[in-house]
């Protein structure tokens, strides 16, 4: 379904304005471009949280070598969280603790 | 030898965007992202890099610039490691095209593929299974080679397997079983004397004899790599052929041997787990280098004296 | 000539299903050692046939931590590998492109029992996936400020824009973009306290995929872009969806980010 536009012309025009002078950063800024550029708020919110890391974590390689790493088997100890997440508190989690989650090993 | 197998250097035509650039008698390592910063401050080296075909089929992205740069300076060999070549199913045609484009669009003086399968029926088991050597499976294979080789336009090299267990519906030997692949398909060979080592030592033969039964003539590439040590159901010594650290002396010594019997021939240090720093890695290719330097100056010297 | 081998015992057996037998039992440890496989000079195959087990669950465990090393990071490796063991078994790989791996890992992890105390874990894999796919994506080059400019005004509200190749969206009903960028690096996660939802924005406009936090109704506008919508109306829906959606700023954040490659008139 596609929804109408309720915007008219000139308001679209008029954003499209104050955006385009946020990137008109060539020269010195008047009063004017800097207060625009400031409304626009494109650092605020289009902040480049996370950029640069694609040396890391590239993805996988396809692999055409063993292991010597014996792990297929897997152990009933692993079920305990043991990395940041007990630094993260967001409300709704039932526990943000690294203690041994019992209560979900299977007995 | 096999000359269709064998290029003197990368291919070019008149269509090439890259430079051709030797590869015979030169020793190159695997290519790995995080060492570009370190390969590039070294500006050209001699020697070639080695990549696993399927990491550069996707769309865009820093792999293709990586390997662009890379091409520029330096030949490429471009290692297959999933087109299944050694299961019954019939080659993923998708997975072909994918293939030649690679092959098209950076002009690797070498193209590989393993005599191993990894996909049954929709699945994808990232690792390289072993076969029974019959007749039937070497007709398949065979179809499967020529399949390829007939959609990228030349001759592959085919790699001998590291292998752990055998089939005992098997009715050939390995060595014989490859000796006839290449002979029907017109396939090179890629000797890798790493998994001649691990198989010898997991069934019990010697890689002497399955070295002097292997069609020597027919390699276009050496693979050398380094293994790990478990041991089997009986507390037997089991070698894993994990490509985790440097080169074992005994395989060193088999790849002297083999050089000495078949002249230079491109020779690849594969290095994919728990990867060294550059220089590491440079220095085992450097170790082979100065192998095949020793055996081409003894190859000059025979000619000189032929001439005299 | 004698075979050199041995170990290829002389029968000649039928062409047998052997990747059949073989396949079955790798990814289940409870299977018996497949009767199609031997030692060599009659020593049992149980350990040998395990190594390709273990190279099959190992490897591709090894690809989702490659894939998604911040949820790694997040559960800690022993939980992760259990985790990922369970999935790989569940779920293998059907495409030999090992970086298309894990599309359905979010899903699972969302419903795995064991990490039903993270529900936010789900959306930070979504978001690495989402990061490996602008990483893969086609190249193109991002629409220029200069270019959308040109645009003339009364054509501003039927101006569609052509998604660049790499650019996805993920929202979330949990800080997932803080919790991600908290543990996608290798510097130490402090304490992360946070309660507001957060929408995604991966781009890779050049070589260096980039992640950003969308700002209030960023996602609606760009979804509705990204479907082909045209600006007017993608505008609209966004001021629908959000009372403090500022459309000046985020028509520059979306240029900024550059996630559309072209434009073209619709309608």
């Amino acid at each position: 379904m596609s929804i109408r536009s309720t915007i008219s012309a000139s308001v679209l025009a008029g954003a499209v304005a104050t955006a385009l002078a946020s990137f008109a950063s060539a020269g010195p800024m008047t009063k004017d471009e800097e207060k625009a550029a400031m409304a626009a708020g494109k650092e605020k919110c289009y902040g480049v949280s996370l950029a640069g890391m694609n040396d890391c974590a590239a993805g996988p390689g396809t692999t055409c070598q063993g292991t010597s790493t014996v792990d297929f088997q897997g152990n009933a100890w692993s079920l305990v969280q043991g990395g940041t997440c007990a630094n993260i508190k967001v409300p709704g989690d039932r526990t943000g603790s690294t203690e041994p989650l019992t209560r979900d090993v299977p007995s | 030898m096999n000359d269709l197998a064998n290029h003197g250097a990368s291919r070019t035509s008149a269509t090439s965007r890259f430079p051709a650039h030797p590869i015979v008698g030169f020793a190159g390592t695997s290519f790995k992202h995080e060492h570009l910063p370190a390969i590039l401050a070294e500006g050209k080296l001699e020697g070639f890099f080695e990549v696993h075909a399927e990491n550069y089929m996707g769309a865009g992205g820093p792999p293709h610039d990586a390997l662009t740069r890379i091409r520029r300076d330096h030949p490429v060999s471009l290692h297959g490691v999933c087109m299944s070549i050694g299961g019954p199913q019939p080659i993923d045609k998708t997975h072909l095209k994918r293939f030649k484009a690679l092959v098209d669009r950076y002009e690797p003086a070498l193209v590989s593929e393993h005599l191993a399968w990894s996909t049954h029926d929709t699945t994808f088991f990232n690792d390289l299974l072993p076969l029974p050597y019959t007749p039937a499976t070497l007709a398949r294979v065979a179809d499967h080679i020529d399949e390829v080789q007939a959609a990228i336009g030349r001759p592959i090299l085919l790699e001998n397997p590291s292998t752990y267990v055998v089939f005992p519906e098997s009715t050939m030997c390995e060595t014989g079983f490859i000796r006839e692949i290449a002979r029907r398909t017109g396939c090179g060979l890629l000797l890798d004397v790493s998994n001649v080592f691990v198989s010898a030592t997991n069934h019990g033969y010697s890689p002497l004899a399955y070295l002097a039964a292997f069609p020597l003539d027919q390699v276009g590439e050496i693979h050398l790599a380094g293994h790990a040590r478990q041991t089997d159901d009986e507390g037997d010594l089991l070698l894993i052929d994990s490509h985790d650290c440097p080169v074992a002396d005994a395989v060193w010594k088999l790849y002297d041997l083999v050089i000495g019997r078949c002249g230079p021939r491109p020779t690849l240090i594969e290095w994919d787990s728990e990867i060294p720093d550059w220089p590491v890695l440079r220095a085992e290719a450097a170790a082979a280098q100065t192998i095949l330097d020793r055996h081409a100056d003894a190859v000059a010297q025979e000619r000189i004296r032929a001439s005299h | 000539m004698r075979p050199i081998e041995p170990g290829w015992p002389g029968g000649s057996g039928p062409d047998s299903s052997f990747p059949e037998m073989f396949a079955r039992a790798l990814l289940d440890p409870d299977r018996e050692t497949p009767p199609v496989v031997a030692g060599p000079h009659g020593k049992a195959a149980a350990k040998r046939y395990n190594v390709y087990r273990n190279n099959v669950t190992v490897s591709l465990i090894n690809a989702l931590a490659a894939i998604f090393p911040a949820t790694q990071r997040i559960t800690g490796i022993e939980f992760f590998r259990a985790m990922a063991r369970f999935h790989v078994r569940a779920t293998p790989p059907g495409s030999p492109l090992l970086f298309e791996y894990g599309r359905d890992f979010p899903d699972f992890i969302e419903r795995y029992e064991h990490a039903q105390s993270l529900p936010w874990m789900s959306d930070v894999a979504r978001i690495e996936r989402a990061w490996l796919d602008a990483y893969h994506a086609s190249d193109a080059e991002p629409l220029t400020p200069q270019a959308f400019g040109s645009i003339p005004p009364e054509h501003l509200g039927d101006t569609v824009l052509l998604p660049h190749p790499a650019t996805r969206i993920v929202r979330s009903r949990y800080p997932a973009v803080t919790i991600f960028s908290a543990n996608r690096g290798s510097d130490p996660v402090g304490q992360i306290e946070a309660a507001d939802p957060e929408d995604a924005l991966v781009t890779r406009p050049k070589l260096e995929v980039a992640v950003r936090q969308l700002p209030s109704g960023g996602a609606v506008f760009l979804t509705h872009l990204m479907s082909g919508e045209p600006l007017g109306a993608a505008a609209s829906a966004a001021m629908a969806d959000s009372s403090t959606f500022d459309l000046p700023a985020n028509i520059a954040g979306v240029l900024a980010a550059g996630a559309f490659s072209d434009f073209k008139f619709g309608g």
